[in-house]
């Protein structure tokens, strides 16, 4: 132990920590992959089943959301861009933070982006029934 | 681990260095874009979120969102939204191995960011 320590007293773990690969990044890249392709076909869908009713009177919102198809659109968008964002702002964050504070930013990130999913998903099903 | 030298090493060059380019621009455009869309998309689920909770509350989340401010971060969040889609769509391209000449490039550059402007007025012409 006195070996290492003449110039500093970081243990040789923590001096290892964020400097090596976390054997994961092909499994999130191919996450990625299948998000992008999913929100490819959902956003265009999603813009125009959502665009046209943004503005309208509450009824009809309640009315038009209560339909299968822009309420499914908007469920599945709601869902994997969530998914992708939590993935995305992932990639950001390892890029920018380190050590305790980059774990505890992709742990706010990731309660950030379920909460959000799980509210949305909540509001369609309230909406829908 | 050993003790490495940290403190006498050139440094390679970073981004002051160069001069701006299609390239790097269009690459951090995509990753601002796409963390950017947190406030357009927390503002969409909390309109929804809103519709379920009730008249009232509809009434408060719909006002926000169809203000003049509301409005100034839905338009830019499309296109937000669709410059991050083309540039998606760049990165599946380039994945499959091709796309990669300069002239190819700069092409796929410009379309990135012409047809993002072109879908997002297109857009709000239509919706």
């Amino acid at each position: 132990m006195s070996e290492m320590s003449h110039s500093t007293y970081l243990t040789d773990r923590k001096r290892a920590e964020g400097l090596g690969s976390a054997k994961r990044g092909t499994q999130h890249y191919w996450s990625m992959i299948q998000s992008s392709v999913g929100l490819l076909i959902l956003v265009p869908l999603f813009v125009f089943t959502f665009g046209p009713v943004l503005g309208a009177p509450y009824e009809e919102v309640l009315a038009y959301y209560s339909r299968p198809v822009p309420a499914i659109i908007a469920a599945l968008t709601l869902t994997v861009g969530w998914l992708h964002f939590k993935n995305g702002a992932q990639t950001m964050l390892e890029d920018y933070a380190r050590g305790m504070s980059l774990k505890i930013a992709l742990i706010a990130l990731t309660c950030i982006s379920y909460a959000a999913l799980a509210a949305g998903l909540f509001a369609l099903v309230r909406l829908a029934l | 681990m050993a003790d490495v030298n940290r403190g006498n090493r050139p440094l390679s060059p970073h981004l002051q260095i160069y001069r701006p380019q299609l390239n790097s621009i269009t690459s951090i455009l995509t990753r601002i874009t796409g963390n950017a869309l947190i406030v357009g998309s927390l503002l969409v689920t909390w309109w929804l979120v809103a519709a379920a909770a009730g008249p009232d509350a509809f009434a408060v989340a719909d006002g926000v969102i169809t203000s003049w401010f509301g409005d100034l971060v839905m338009v830019l969040s499309l296109w937000a939204l669709w410059y991050h889609l083309l540039a998606g769509l760049r990165h599946l391209y380039w994945d499959t191995g091709r796309g990669f000449s300069l002239d190819q490039v700069s092409v796929l550059g410009w379309g990135v960011i012409g047809g993002s402007v072109v879908l997002t007025i297109l857009t709000v012409l239509i919706v």
